[in-house]
C-alpha cells in the first residue's frame, strides 16, 4: 500500500554535493531578530492610526442592560466608543462548527458582545483613541449596567438538568459527543487478569506567547481594500474569514504577517477582538491597532486541556494489554472557537488513546460542554498530552499492579516496528513507526538499569527519585481530513514559488509562515540544496497573501513536511529549467550538467561551465543570443498536499528523572530524555529545539501552569506572577535522540516535529512522580502536580 | 496596561524631596527602583498623581561600616548587596537572602529601601531585617526617626512610614565572629516570592545556641521573629526539644491562604524549615528526621 516515491533513486536531495539537508546551519533571520530589527505588529505605525482598547466584562455571565459612554466620548484623545450593536452593522456573527464533527453545535458569536456577556473578559465596548493610554483612561469612564446571570463553571455539572443552559436555543450545554467502540472490549476486560481504573485530571492552561496577539487593520476606502497586519499562523485563513464576515471579496483583503513572537496554536484562530479591529477600521475608515496586554491575553487567548478523563485498562499477568476504555469530559467556554472549533481536542483524545499499542479493543466516549469561562481551543499538541497521560498512566498502573517493570510492559505491547502499515484501535492509519527502536535508544541514552540501581540506593537514604516513561504518537502533516472536509476554508496544501533573479540569487515565496520554528531556514536549506546554490543566495518571503502562493500556513506540525516538499518540488522544476537553458547556451545536454555552488558544472568531472549569475544575465538581458525557440522559465511554482495518508504519524518516547522532597512536596526535575522519529531531519538543531521547547511547555503543564477559576467564573491568576510559566531555573537538561523513518508520501520524507515534546512530557513526569512515591503507596493522576497536592497525597498535611 | 497620567519630579536633595512629599501628601508616591511600583501603576492598582523619583539623591547611596554598625542606604540595589564585600563579611545572611530576590534584571534596579518600604510579607528582605535586629532610619519634615525593624513592619504592604517620610537607610549590627546564619525558602520557581521562608541568625557555643533569631516570612501579614527560638537557646537540643519548639512555632503562626498553599501547608513547611535550620546550624544530621513533620 505504500507507494515508492517517484524517482527517489534517480534524484535524491539528500546526497547532493554541499547539501544543507541534515545540517545545523544558522537561521537566516537570526541577525535581524537579534539586532532588534524584526518587525512585529506593535512596531507598525501608520498615518492616522488609532488604538483600540476593549472594555471587558467583569462577570462570567450577565445581561447588559445599558452602556453609558457619554463621559468617555468626551475624554481627550477619544475618537469613538463602539458597542456590539453598532459594530454589527459592518460585521456578521459566526458559528464555530465543522460538518465532519457530527453533532457539534455552537451559538452565534459577535465581535463585541450584544445584550449578554458569556465569560469574564468578553469585550462589551471598544474605545478608539489616539493612544492606548488615552483609550484606557476613557475605558474607566464607561458605565455598563449588568444583570448577573447564573454562571455555568463546573464541567461536571454542566449537563445536569438543574444547571442553566447557556444558549437556550441549543437545548442543552452539550457541544459535542463522540463515541467509539472497537474490538470486543467487555470480553477483553472479562478475560483480563487485572483491570485498573483511574481518573485523570488536567488543569486548564494557555500558551503565553512572548508577543501578545496583535493586529493593525487598515481599511483603504479609496481602494476598497483592507490590509490586515497580524501575527498569525494562517494568513490565508484570516483573509477568508475577514472577507466573509465583512462582506468583502477575498481579493479585497490582504493579510501581512511579519515577525511573530511565538504562537503555539494561540495565533491560529480568529478572535472576536481581532474581528472587531478589522470592522472598526472599516467603520472608522482609518488604521486601527489592537495589541492585547498581558491581562487580556490570559482572559481571551484560547485556553486548552481542561479535561477530566476516566480511564480503564485490562492486562494479563504476562503483561499483555487487553483493552483500553476512556470517558473524557472537557469544558470549552461559551462558544466553540472559530473557525477550527473546540471539539478537536476531545476528538483527538479519542483518536490517540492507546495509539502506540497493539490491542484493538478500545472504547471511548468524549463529551464537550459549554461553560461561562474563556474559550478553549487548539494549543500545541492538541489532545496529545491528554491521550498520552491517560494511556501511559494506565500502562504504568497496570505494570505496577502485576509487578512488571514499566519498560518491560511497553516492550510487550508496543506495535512491532515491522508491523506497518497498520491502523490504531481508533482506526488511524500508520505508515511506518519505530516504537521499539525508539525505546531501545532511550533506554541506552538514559542508562536505565544504572538509574534504577541509583534510585534503589538513594531510597535507602530516604531520597526519593522516580523514573517515568511515556511512549507517544503525534499527528503531523495533516491533509484536508483535519478541516477541509468539514467545510472550513483552511487550506491543507501549501505552495512555493522559486525564481532565479538577474544576479543568480533565488527569491522564494512560500505559503508557510514563521513564528520562530525556523520555517524560513528550512525552506532556504531545501531550496539551496536542491538547486545547488548557497543558502545566503536564497531569500525567503512568507506571510503575505498578496505575495505568496495560497496555502495553510504553519500549524499542526506541517510546515516542513508539506511546505518543505512544495519547496523541493518547485526547486526541482527551476533546476531543470536552468539546466535546459544552460544546455542551450553551452551546446551541451541537460543530463550532462548539474548545478553546484552557484555554477553550472559538468556531471562528469565537476568542472564549472557557467556561473548562475552569468546565465541569468544572458536570460534576462541578452535573450537574443539564445538559440531560436528557447524561452527560459526561471521561475517555478509547485504545491503539495499529502494524499495517501490523512496524517503522517510520528512516534517517540520520553523519560523523566526527578526527585520528590517528601517533606515539602517539591519536585526537582533532574533530567529529561526524548527519542523521536520525525522522518527526514532537515536541520537537526531546529528539530531538537522544537522538541526541547515542546517539552518545556509539557513540563509547564505537568508542574506549573493552570488558569485558576473560582466558582463564579472569575479567572483569579491572570498575570505572570500568579500564573506560573516554566522558567529556565526549573528546567532539566533535555537530551534528544532520533530514529529516522522517512515518509514515502513525499520525496523529502519529512514529518512534523513541532508537538512531540509537548505530547509526552507531562506523562513522563507524572509517571516519574508516582514512581518516586511508590514506597508511600501514593498515586496522583492530576496535573499540575503541586507541592500542596503531593503533601496531601502523602498524608502530611 | 498603561499607567494613568501622573506628574513627575526628580529632586536632587533629600530636603527638596521631603518638601514635595509634604506638599502632595498621599497623592504622591516615591519612586525608587520601580520594580514594585511600576507594575502596580501599569495594572492601575494605584494611580498616584505625583511621582517623586529619588534616583538622583546621592546621599541615599552607599554601604558603610563604622565600628559595630553596618549602614546600608536606601538606594542600594539588590545587585549592589550581592556584590558588596562589606555585606559579605558583616551581613552574609542579607547577601544569601538577596540572591533569592527575583531575577538579575529586577535586581539591577530594585532597591533595599524600596523593598522594605513596600513591605511585602513574602519578601526575603524584611525578614532579614527582623532576624538581624536592624534599625530602619526614616527622614520626614520633623527630622529623623529610628525605628526597630520589628516595629517598622505593621501589615501587608504596611509600615510605620508616613506618606511624608523617606526611608533613608538601615543600620545592622555587624555579624559577630562566632555567629552563623541560615537562609532557605520554598518557592515554586527560582526568583518567585516564597511560599514560606526563613532567615535565621545565631551564635553557637559548644554545640548550643546562645542566641537564635528566626525571621520567618510569607507566614503572616508581616515578617515574624519566632518566639519558638526561645525553646532552643541555651539548651541541649534533642529531638524532643525541637519537637516542642516546632509545636510552639505552630501556635505562633497565622498563615494565609493563597493559590500556592493552604494555611496548613504553610504551617507544615515552616516547621520543616525550622527543623532544617536547626539541624544545619548545629550540624546535627540526627535532628533531620527527629521531628515528625506533621
Ligand atoms: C518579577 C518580579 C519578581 C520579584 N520577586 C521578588 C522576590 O522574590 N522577593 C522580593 O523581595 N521582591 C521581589 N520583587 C520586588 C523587587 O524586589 C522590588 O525591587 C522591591 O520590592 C521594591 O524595590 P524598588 O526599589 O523597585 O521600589 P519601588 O517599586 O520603586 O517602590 C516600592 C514602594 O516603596 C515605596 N518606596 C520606595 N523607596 C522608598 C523610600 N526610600 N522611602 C519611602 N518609600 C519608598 C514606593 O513609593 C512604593 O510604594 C520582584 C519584582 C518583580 C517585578
Amino acid at each position: 500500500m505504500t507507494r515508492k516515491p517517484a524517482n527517489r533513486d534517480a534524484f535524491s536531495v539528500l546526497d547532493r554535493p554541499n547539501s544543507y539537508i541534515g545540517k545545523t546551519v544558522p537561521r537566516p533571520n537570526l541577525d535581524r531578530l537579534m539586532q532588534g530589527r524584526g518587525l512585529y505588529v506593535s512596531d507598525i505605525e501608520l498615518p492616522r492610526m488609532a488604538h483600540v482598547v476593549f472594555l471587558r466584562s467583569p462577570h462570567a455571565h450577565a445581561k447588559i442592560t445599558g452602556i453609558d459612554a457619554a463621559a468617555a466620548e468626551r475624554m481627550p484623545g477619544v475618537i469613538a466608543v463602539v458597542t456590539g450593536q453598532e459594530i454589527a452593522v459592518v460585521i456578521t456573527p459566526w458559528v464555530g462548527v465543522l460538518s465532519h464533527l457530527k453533532g457539534l453545535k455552537s451559538a452565534p458569536q459577535s465581535a463585541i458582545a450584544v445584550d449578554r456577556v458569556c465569560w469574564q473578559g468578553e469585550a462589551v465596548a471598544a474605545i478608539i483613541a489616539t493612544s492606548r493610554a488615552a483609550a484606557e483612561d476613557a475605558a474607566e469612564h464607561i458605565s455598563v449596567a449588568y444583570e448577573e446571570l447564573d454562571a455555568v463553571t463546573d464541567m461536571q455539572t454542566a449537563l445536569d438538568p438543574t444547571t442553566s443552559v447557556i444558549h437556550p436555543a441549543l437545548g442543552d450545554n452539550l457541544a459535542f459527543e463522540r463515541n467509539h467502540d472497537a474490538g470486543a472490549v467487555d470480553a477483553a476486560f472479562a478475560a483480563s487478569d487485572e483491570v485498573v481504573e483511574a481518573e485523570f485530571i488536567f488543569g486548564r492552561h494557555t500558551g503565553v506567547t512572548l508577543e501578545p496577539r496583535s493586529v493593525v487593520a487598515d481599511w483603504n476606502s479609496a481602494e476598497g481594500r483592507l490590509t490586515i497586519y497580524q501575527g498569525t499562523q494562517a494568513p490565508h485563513m484570516v483573509q477568508n474569514i475577514a472577507a466573509l464576515h465583512l462582506g468583502l471579496q477575498e481579493s479585497q483583503v490582504r493579510v501581512v504577517c511579519k515577525d511573530v513572537g511565538g504562537s503555539f496554536g494561540i495565533k491560529v484562530h480568529v478572535y472576536a477582538d481581532e474581528m472587531a479591529t478589522y470592522a472598526l477600521s472599516k467603520l472608522l475608515r482609518r488604521p486601527v491597532k489592537f495589541v492585547a496586554d498581558r491581562v487580556e491575553s490570559f482572559n481571551t487567548d484560547i485556553h486548552a486541556r481542561d479535561h477530566r478523563c476516566k480511564g480503564k485498562i485490562g492486562v494479563k499477568r504476562d503483561g499483555i494489554i487487553t483493552a483500553f476504555e476512556i470517558d473524557d469530559l472537557t469544558g470549552i467556554g461559551p462558544y466553540s472557537m472559530y473557525p477550527r472549533t473546540s471539539a478537536i481536542e476531545a476528538n483527538q483524545v479519542v483518536n490517540l488513546v492507546g495509539g502506540p499499542y497493539v490491542t484493538k479493543n478500545y472504547r471511548a466516549r468524549a463529551r464537550v460542554v459549554f461553560q461561562n469561562k474563556n474559550v478553549m481551543c487548539q494549543y500545541r499538541a492538541v489532545g496529545h498530552p491528554i491521550a498520552c497521560s491517560v494511556t501511559e498512566g494506565l500502562v504504568d498502573l497496570a505494570a505496577m499492579k502485576i509487578g512488571m517493570d514499566p519498560v518491560e510492559i511497553r516492550r510487550r505491547n508496543l506495535i512491532a516496528d515491522d508491523a506497518y502499515p497498520c491502523a490504531s484501535p481508533s482506526g488511524l492509519r500508520f505508515e511506518q513507526l519505530s516504537h521499539h527502536a525508539a525505546l531501545a535508544k532511550l533506554i541506552k541514552m538514559m542508562d536505565y538499569d544504572a538509574l534504577r540501581a541509583e534510585q534503589a540506593m538513594l531510597r535507602a537514604k530516604n531520597i526519593h527519585r522516580g523514573i517515568g516513561i511515556a511512549s507517544f504518537i503525534e499527528v503531523t502533516n495533516p491533509s484536508a481530513a483535519f478541516y477541509g472536509v468539514g467545510g472550513a476554508k483552511i487550506s491543507s496544501q501549501d505552495g512555493v514559488a522559486v525564481r532565479l533573479d538577474a544576479q543568480g540569487a533565488v527569491v522564494c515565496q512560500t505559503s508557510i509562515t514563521e513564528q520562530g520554528q525556523g520555517s524560513e531556514s528550512l525552506t532556504a536549506q531545501i531550496v539551496g540544496s536542491v538547486l545547488g546554490v548557497s543558502m545566503d543566495r536564497v531569500r525567503v518571503i512568507l506571510g503575505d497573501t498578496d505575495n505568496t502562493p495560497y496555502g495553510g500556513g504553519t500549524w499542526a506540525s506541517r510546515g516542513a513536511g508539506i511546505g518543505g516538499e512544495a519547496a523541493l518540488q518547485a526547486t526541482k522544476v527551476l533546476r531543470k529549467n536552468i539546466l535546459d537553458v544552460a544546455a542551450a547556451i553551452l551546446q551541451s545536454s541537460p543530463g550532462d550538467l548539474d548545478i553546484v555552488s552557484n555554477s553550472v558544472v559538468n556531471v562528469s568531472d565537476g568542472a564549472p561551465r557557467i556561473e548562475l549569475s552569468e546565465l541569468a544575465r544572458i536570460v534576462y538581458f541578452r535573450p537574443d543570443t539564445l538559440p531560436p525557440g528557447i524561452q527560459a522559465e526561471l521561475m517555478a511554482t509547485r504545491h503539495f498536499v499529502p494524499r495517501e495518508y490523512p496524517f503522517a504519524f510520528t512516534n517517540g518516547v520520553q523519560a523523566s528523572w526527578l526527585e520528590v522532597d517528601t517533606d515539602t512536596g517539591f519536585v526537582k526535575l533532574l533530567k529529561h530524555w526524548v527519542v523521536e522519529d520525525c522522518g527526514t531531519i532537515i536541520n537537526p538543531q531546529l528539530v531538537d529545539e522544537q522538541i526541547r521547547g515542546g517539552v518545556v511547555q509539557g513540563l509547564g503543564a505537568a508542574l506549573f501552569e493552570k488558569c485558576v477559576y473560582d466558582e463564579r467564573g472569575q479567572l483569579t491568576n491572570a498575570n505572570m506572577a500568579d500564573y506560573l510559566v516554566p522558567m529556565s531555573g526549573e528546567m532539566p537538561d533535555i537530551d534528544i535522540g532520533h530514529v529516522v523513518s522517512p515518509t514515502m508520501e513525499s520525496e523529502l520524507g519529512a514529518k512534523g516535529a513541532g508537538e512531540a515534546g509537548t505530547a509526552g512530557a507531562a506523562a513522563a513526569v507524572t509517571n516519574a512522580v508516582n514512581d518516586a512515591l511508590r514506597p508511600f503507596g501514593a498515586i496522583i493522576t492530576e496535573i499540575p502536580l503541586t507541592p500542596q497536592m503531593i503533601l496531601t497525597a502523602l498524608g502530611r498535611i | 496596561m498603561k499607567a494613568s497620567a501622573f506628574a513627575y519630579a526628580r529632586p536632587t536633595s533629600v530636603p527638596s524631596a521631603l518638601e514635595l512629599l509634604v506638599a502632595y501628601g498621599d497623592k504622591a508616591k516615591v519612586l525608587s527602583g520601580g520594580q514594585s511600583l511600576m507594575p502596580a501603576m501599569n495594572l492601575r492598582l494605584i494611580s498616584p498623581e505625583f511621582i517623586v523619583d529619588i534616583g538622583e539623591l546621592a546621599e541615599l547611596r552607599g554601604i558603610v561600616v563604622k565600628g559595630d554598625v553596618l549602614t546600608v542606604r536606601a538606594l542600594t540595589r539588590h545587585v549592589d548587596v550581592l556584590r558588596s564585600p562589606e555585606i559579605a563579611t558583616h551581613a552574609p545572611l542579607l547577601r544569601d537572602a538577596t540572591s533569592h530576590v527575583a531575577h538579575p534584571a529586577i535586581r539591577n534596579r530594585g532597591t533595599l529601601g524600596g523593598s522594605l518600604a513596600h513591605a511585602d510579607p513574602a519578601s526575603e528582605l524584611p525578614a532579614c531585617m527582623v532576624a538581624l535586629g536592624a534599625t530602619v532610619i526614616v527622614c520626614g519634615p520633623r527630622g529623623e526617626r529610628r525605628i526597630p525593624a520589628q516595629e517598622f513592619f505593621t501589615g501587608i504592604y504596611e509600615t510605620a512610614l508616613s506618606p511624608q517620610e523617606l526611608l533613608v537607610a538601615v543600620e545592622l549590627p555587624v555579624a559577630r565572629k562566632d555567629s552563623v546564619h541560615f537562609f532557605h525558602e520554598f518557592a515554586r520557581r527560582h526568583g518567585d516570592y516564597a511560599i514560606v521562608g526563613l532567615a535565621a541568625q545565631s551564635t553557637i557555643v559548644d554545640g548550643q545556641f546562645t542566641d537564635l533569631r528566626l525571621g520567618f516570612f510569607a507566614v503572616g501579614d508581616r515578617p515574624l521573629l519566632a518566639g519558638a527560638a526561645g525553646k532552643l537557646v541555651n539548651v541541649a537540643v534533642t529531638p524532643e526539644v525541637l519537637a516542642n519548639a516546632s509545636a510552639v512555632l505552630g501556635e505562633e503562626l497565622d498563615p494565609q491562604e493563597d493559590q500556592q498553599a493552604t494555611p496548613a501547608m504553610r504551617r507544615h513547611l515552616a516547621k520543616v524549615l525550622l527543623q532544617r535550620c536547626v539541624s544545619t546550624l548545629l550540624s546535627r544530621a540526627d535532628l533531620q528526621s527527629g521531628v515528625p513533620a506533621r
